[in-house]
């Protein structure tokens, strides 16, 4: 089975920031990441955004990541989406 | 134990760098590479780790520093991928290895080992870079400047530049962008299980991963 882009983008979060599976699986639309979670720095996220680009298959440019990117769960996933296709 | 070893330098002539070496006591003695730049920090432990599981398994293994990265006196800006690459062949016959583990980045400047290489969670040269050029557009994005991936790495390839606080000439840089893991056995992270080690902002270490590594690598090695 494959993984789809919620449960692959669950689990990059998890990893890159170390944080225990099940709190990451209650996130929903409107979990506030950057700002809201200390685990997530400035250096966290070049590792968040290299880690998406690796398992998800695609490239971030410099001007996709701005302060919308990383507000909330909901609006990474959409982006993740909508780079996936 | 810590050991010198005369390392090809930059320049003419070789440099002393060291080496954590741990003895084994079997004729399986391992060189391993490690992974490179903030990764090779923050796997140091994890590393080291394995080494001495590996030992209780009869396998003799040394970490090397390469030129430029942990205690090495050579400024990171004056090597370049050869310079590493070149450095991994010399210690292959300095410590009369037999077998290779490269960790992560490491796997880019193994090509030329002449023996059998591991290579774990390989990464490509080119990701690697990609992500240092991210880290300084987004720190230099919070101080209010704004740099682009493609003038840094322009002014990587003409000049070197500094990213994520190491100096990377311009011979690292035009290496590492189209640099790919040599050929060789690769052991994959879901084969040791656990969440991977180089993710995590803070250095930390997991010994059922270490030894399900060490059990892999002496596999490897055909013990």
């Amino acid at each position: 089975m494959t993984l789809d882009t919620d449960q692959i983008l669950r689990q990059i979060i998890a990893d890159v920031l170390g944080l225990p599976r099940e709190r990451v699986a209650e996130f929903d639309g409107a979990t506030g990441l950057f700002g809201h979670l200390p685990e997530l720095d400035s250096m966290s996220v070049a590792g968040l955004l290299t880690e998406m680009e690796d398992r998800l298959g695609f490239i971030i440019d410099d001007d996709e990541v701005d302060g919308e990117l990383l507000e909330t769960y909901g609006s990474l996933l959409a982006f993740a989406q909508a780079k996936r296709g | 134990m810590i050991a010198n070893w005369p390392c090809p330098g930059p320049y003419h002539g070789t440099a002393s760098e060291y080496a954590l070496v741990v003895e084994g006591s079997g004729p399986v003695r391992v060189l391993i590479v490690p992974a490179l730049f903030d990764e090779g920090n923050r796997l140091r432990r994890f590393t080291v780790e394995a080494m001495r599981a590996l030992q209780r398994l009869g396998i003799g293994s040394v970490l090397i520093d390469l030129p430029g990265s942990n205690e090495s006196l050579i400024p990171t800006s004056s090597v370049s991928l050869d310079d590493w690459k070149r450095a991994v062949s010399a210690a292959v016959v300095h410590f009369s290895a037999n077998h290779v583990l490269a960790i992560r980045g490491g796997g880019l400047i193994c090509g030329e080992a002449g023996v059998p290489v591991l290579a774990y969670a390989p990464v490509s040269g080119a990701a690697i870079l990609r992500q240092m050029v991210r880290m300084r557009v987004l720190s230099a994005r919070e101080a209010g400047r704004e740099d682009t991936s493609t003038d840094l790495l322009h002014e990587g390839r003409t000049r070197g530049v500094v990213l994520a606080g190491y100096a990377l000439a311009p011979g690292l840089v035009t290496g590492l962008e189209t640099a790919e893991p040599c050929s060789g056995r690769t052991i994959a992270p879901s084969d040791i299980g656990g969440a991977a080690l180089w993710l995590r902002a803070e250095a930390g270490e997991d010994a059922a991963q270490s030894e399900a590594l060490a059990r892999l690598v002496a596999q490897g090695c055909g013990e």
